[in-house]
């Protein structure tokens, strides 16, 4: 290797490093945080001791589960949003195939529709959604927290734009074998989409898991109550224990990190295809 | 599959069958997007609040007229505004930056990529509580202690979230950290898409570094770099859970966003009718936005 490139390899490592230090720091905080008693976490985050737990224990974990039904929240976090994206799959996928390879009146109009709904944010019909819902009685279930979200414009868009570049000679097999629309569906084409299908699972996971404006709005007790209103919830309930928050906080993304690392590659390529679609 | 034989044999006519398969996201979309968006537009022109005994009339642009003229919702206009030239250019850079940094075979690189993008499966609830107690007054608190070592000594304590210069930029540093690891892997694998050739027929031509970068690699980038900040600028008008958590909007409305005026205008005061125009105003500038960034890549397609 040339000198010249041997240091500029240097330099992007020394940089990235340092920034990387930077960047994950806060998680550190809150890592470590969460297993020291509470006076410590106040005491040593003005220093480098904030990094470092002397006497690390599981008092702050077990501290959570005694003040909190923790495992209520966590369950209810999974089933609003495995509900949404399980059934998005199904009626998105559903959707988007029969958007680009179905000839049906009315498609045309359809798909103009759907591109239309793309960039219609929750935020901007926040306010009547709320209203319909009450007038529906849906307030404080699961209901209202997995339904409104189930269809998606932006994934049958995805859907739509895969399918278009599926090659037809499967379909046409299949036919050929007799099945029908919906066979030909679920064995030959979805089996054929599994990039697809994932890209959506991943953008539906990271959009869902995290909502907090709607679950605030519409959820009142904690019997439907998902993990990020809890935490919310948490750090306003007295005492004041940043302990215990931080072991909350700790307890809430260890799933969804551990869940990250094992699908990275799906979820660096589900966001990549998110912008290359747009 | 168990479908009663006129069923499967109407299902198996495409006229039929792509209407049926369209079906349920069709009649989700039109009765949980369409309709609410309609029922935005009808509710902002009345007086409608809920629980209210009174009948509810027809207000015309009322509604809107007292929106516009409500210094706090002029303010929440601002603040987002703010938000979005401040934080869409330096997320857009920083993710650049780090994209740049990370698109060389180097060992290591996939752990740094993993590093930076795993804020983005923190929930922003969590978040905000973290950055709550990192930014606690005095030396003591995270922030300031390091800004302090930083400066060597220099740096006078502030209390970040009460004080009304720094509230707003105390936001913007925390949504920048949480969301340019999202920006970062969108430009990365655009790098990656640039043809070697094209690097290696410059290089051929005597192009240095910064001259590929600016005549290769940036054109190569200008419809992922235009996404990514139609993005940013998008969410930075949705900014709400932030606000909420750790300012309430405050101090003296110096954080207060349109959806936070929007949502507290519905569950702090029952004002249906208001929280509608709010969205509506939110809707009309996200619409802007992106019929601006349509613009921009269509021109671009033009020329090529």
């Amino acid at each position: 290797m040339r000198p010249g490139r041997l240091l500029r390899g240097t330099l992007v490592y020394a940089l990235l490093l340092a920034l990387a230090v930077v960047h994950v720091a806060p998680v550190a905080f809150m890592v470590v945080g969460s297993l020291k008693p509470d006076a410590r976490v106040l005491a040593d985050m003005g220093g480098a001791a904030a990094f470092w737990p002397r006497q690390p224990s599981l008092a702050n974990y077990a501290d959570v589960l005694a003040r909190v039904d923790f495992g209520r929240f966590l369950a209810n976090s999974a089933v609003i949003t495995g509900g949404v994206v399980g059934l998005g799959l199904l009626v998105n996928g559903l959707a988007g195939y029969a958007l680009a390879r179905l000839r049906w009146r009315g498609r045309d109009w359809v798909l103009a529709a759907v591109l239309a709904l793309l960039i219609l944010p929750l935020e901007a019909i926040v306010v009547p959604l709320f209203y319909e819902v009450s007038l529906l009685g849906w307030r404080d279930t699961y209901t209202v927290q997995i339904v409104p979200f189930v269809a998606n414009a932006f994934f049958v868009y995805l859907f739509y734009v895969f399918f278009l570049g599926l090659p037809r000679e499967l379909e046409e097999a299949a036919r050929m074998d007799g099945a029908g629309t919906l066979g030909t569906f679920f064995r030959v084409v979805a089996p054929n989409a599994k990039p697809a299908f994932a890209t959506v699972a991943v953008l539906g996971f990271l959009f869902q898991w995290g909502q907090y404006l709607w679950p605030l709005m519409v959820t009142s007790g904690e019997r439907v109550r998902p993990l990020p209103v809890a935490i919310a919830a948490f750090r306003t309930l007295p005492p004041l224990q940043w302990g215990d928050i931080l072991a909350f906080g700790v307890m809430m993304v260890a799933p969804v990190v551990a869940v990250f690392l094992v699908f990275q590659r799906w979820f660096v390529r589900g966001v990549a295809a998110s912008g290359v679609k747009g | 599959m168990p479908w009663p034989g006129s069923w499967k044999r109407a299902l198996d006519r495409e006229a039929v069958a792509g209407w049926l398969l369209a079906a349920p996201a069709v009649a989700l979309l039109l009765a949980f997007v369409a309709a609410p968006f309609a029922l935005a537009l009808g509710l902002s022109v009345t007086d409608l609040r809920l629980g209210s005994p009174l009948p509810v009339h027809w207000a015309g642009l009322a509604q809107y007229a007292a929106i516009l003229d409500d210094p706090g919702f002029r303010r929440a206009l601002l603040n987002n505004a703010v938000f979005a030239a401040v934080v869409v250019p330096a997320q857009t850079l920083l993710a650049l930056a780090l994209a740049l940094l990370l698109d060389r075979p180097l060992r290591g690189m996939a752990v740094l990529r993993t590093l930076f993008f795993l804020p983005v499966v923190f929930p922003m609830a969590l978040v905000a509580v973290v950055w709550t107690l990192l930014y606690a007054p005095g030396p003591d608190g995270p922030v300031n202690a390091a800004l302090a070592s930083l400066t060597l000594g220099a740096w006078t304590p502030v209390d970040f979230l009460h004080d009304p210069d720094w509230a707003l930029p105390a936001l913007m540093v925390l949504s920048v950290w949480q969301g340019v690891g999202f920006q970062m892997v969108i430009l990365l694998a655009a790098l990656q898409g640039v043809p070697a050739h094209l690097h290696e027929a410059a290089r051929l031509d005597g192009a240095g570094p910064v001259r590929r970068f600016l005549h290769v690699t940036l054109p190569q980038l200008r419809n992922p770099l235009i996404f990514v900040a139609l993005v940013t600028t998008i969410l930075a008008f949705r900014l709400f859970d932030q606000v909420q958590i750790m300012t309430r909007g405050g101090p003296l409305d110096a954080t207060t966003t349109v959806m936070y005026e929007a949502v507290t205008a519905v569950f702090e005061r029952q004002q249906v009718a208001r929280g509608a125009a709010m969205t509506v105003v939110f809707f009309a500038v996200v619409l802007a936005i992106t019929v601006l960034q349509r613009r921009l890549v269509r021109e671009r397609r033009e020329i090529e």
